[in-house]
């Protein structure tokens, strides 16, 4: 009863545990016997970064004008109205930016390669890979990996931009902040330590979120709960499920330490 | 249908322009070299001071605090400032730790003095003002004692 209870699920967390960091292990290794690396990161970066951009830019320039919006009325009961620059866009490259990059693009081309992955592995076409003698992680993993180390920050770096844009549209055009006193609350309080701060979680969160999309398709055949194209279902779920709360955890890690 | 070289390319063209922005525009990262040379100065407080501080003549910055560190045998704060080269600064010039309005950001405001001696590079200011603590000020006020 104990057993089956709590020492069984307790073992296979500390499988898949194994499993996974074998996986990175083997996606890390299995870099230099690729062949065409370089166009396969290409597409890749198509994939997770390029068709990214609108999704990005939209969910940045919201999240900037609902952030100027609410700290505007915030700030307005104390009149430090001119703190608003600084609170926007220490939100916004603190947490804000990788974390909602991440999770959009986990949401986005995350689920897609689980099921694109999940549908190879049920078609036998993994098999067909090894017997061809193609390292299989070495042909579907390593180049979203160095993809997604790629495309993570430049997708940050720009949800970061049009979050300040949508701040200053919400705050200075609609509410009528002065824009000099938004801009120079921006410059003075952002620091270097903020920015590289910022691009060290989208390289985490890169890492996550390839690791489990990947994980979850890779593995798919292996599931219990579901056989066939409702596992492909199931790990797409539970592959975007498991990277959004991971992101969130390492988030709270990494900022007690950076900060 | 955009090819999709030329949309990796916009892509990767705009994100690395975002990038640049953010650390060479707001993180002040130093791209071509330091054009800039280092002053100490001590102070009995550097409370609130932030490394990466503005530093002030006269309301202009002039250059940014580099590092806040304590002086094992004095036990006083010692700070590094980098000065803009085009800013000469004669030997008894003032620093003095101010605040930017009432709760805003702490500065260090330079108050250049007459004197012939110019500070060099690695040289020490020696006549320094802590900021003023507000809170003490207050409480002399609220309780009689000023």
């Amino acid at each position: 009863m104990i057993h089956s209870l709590f020492i069984n699920p307790f073992i296979k967390l500390i499988d898949s545990l194994g499993a996974t960091a074998l996986f990175l292990f083997d996606a890390v290794i299995a870099t230099k016997n690729v062949r065409h690396l370089f166009s396969k990161i290409f597409n890749q970066v198509f994939v997770i970064g390029a068709q990214s951009i609108f999704v990005i830019l939209l969910i940045g320039l919201f999240t900037g004008l609902v952030l100027g919006l609410q700290a505007f009325y915030a700030m307005s009961m104390f009149e430090a109205q001119g703190m608003l620059g600084s609170l926007i866009s220490l939100t916004l490259i603190r947490e804000m930016g990788p974390v909602l990059t991440a999770i959009m693009v986990a949401a986005r081309a995350g689920s897609a390669m689980t099921a694109e992955i999940g549908v190879m592995r049920i078609s036998d076409q993994v098999d067909a890979l090894e017997v061809m003698d193609i390292h299989p992680i070495g042909y579907m993993v390593s180049p979203r990996l160095w993809a997604a180390l790629i495309s993570f920050p430049l997708l940050t770096a720009i949800f970061n931009i049009i979050g300040l844009i949508g701040g200053y549209l919400s705050a200075c055009v609609l509410l009528g902040l002065n824009a000099g006193r938004y801009m120079s609350g921006i410059e003075s309080s952002v620091m270097l330590s903020d920015v590289t701060g910022c691009f060290l979680k989208s390289l985490v969160f890169a890492v996550i979120v390839i690791l489990i999309c990947c994980y979850q398709g890779y593995f798919v055949h292996t599931r219990r709960d579901s056989k066939g194209p409702v596992a492909v279902g199931n790990a797409t779920t539970s592959a975007v499920v498991t990277s959004c709360v991971l992101i969130l955890i390492a988030d709270y890690v990494l900022s007690s330490f950076l900060l | 249908m955009i090819k999709k070289q030329s949309a990796v390319g916009i892509f990767v063209l705009i994100g690395l322009v975002c990038v640049g922005y953010l650390t060479i525009k707001l993180g002040k990262m130093e791209v071509f070299g330091s054009s800039s040379y280092t002053v100490e100065a001590q102070f009995s407080s550097v409370s609130g001071l932030r490394n990466g501080a503005n530093v002030e003549i006269s309301g202009v910055q002039v250059g940014r605090v580099s590092a806040i560190d304590l002086d094992p045998e004095t036990f006083l704060a010692k700070i590094s400032m980098k000065i803009n080269n085009n800013i000469v600064l004669s030997d008894d010039t003032m620093a003095s730790i101010k605040t930017s309005g009432l709760i805003g950001d702490k500065f260090v405001e330079l108050t250049p003095g007459g004197s012939d001696e110019l500070l060099a590079d690695g040289s020490v200011i020696s006549d320094t003002e802590p900021p003023v603590d507000l809170i003490a000020l207050i409480s002399k006020y609220v309780f009689g004692s000023i």
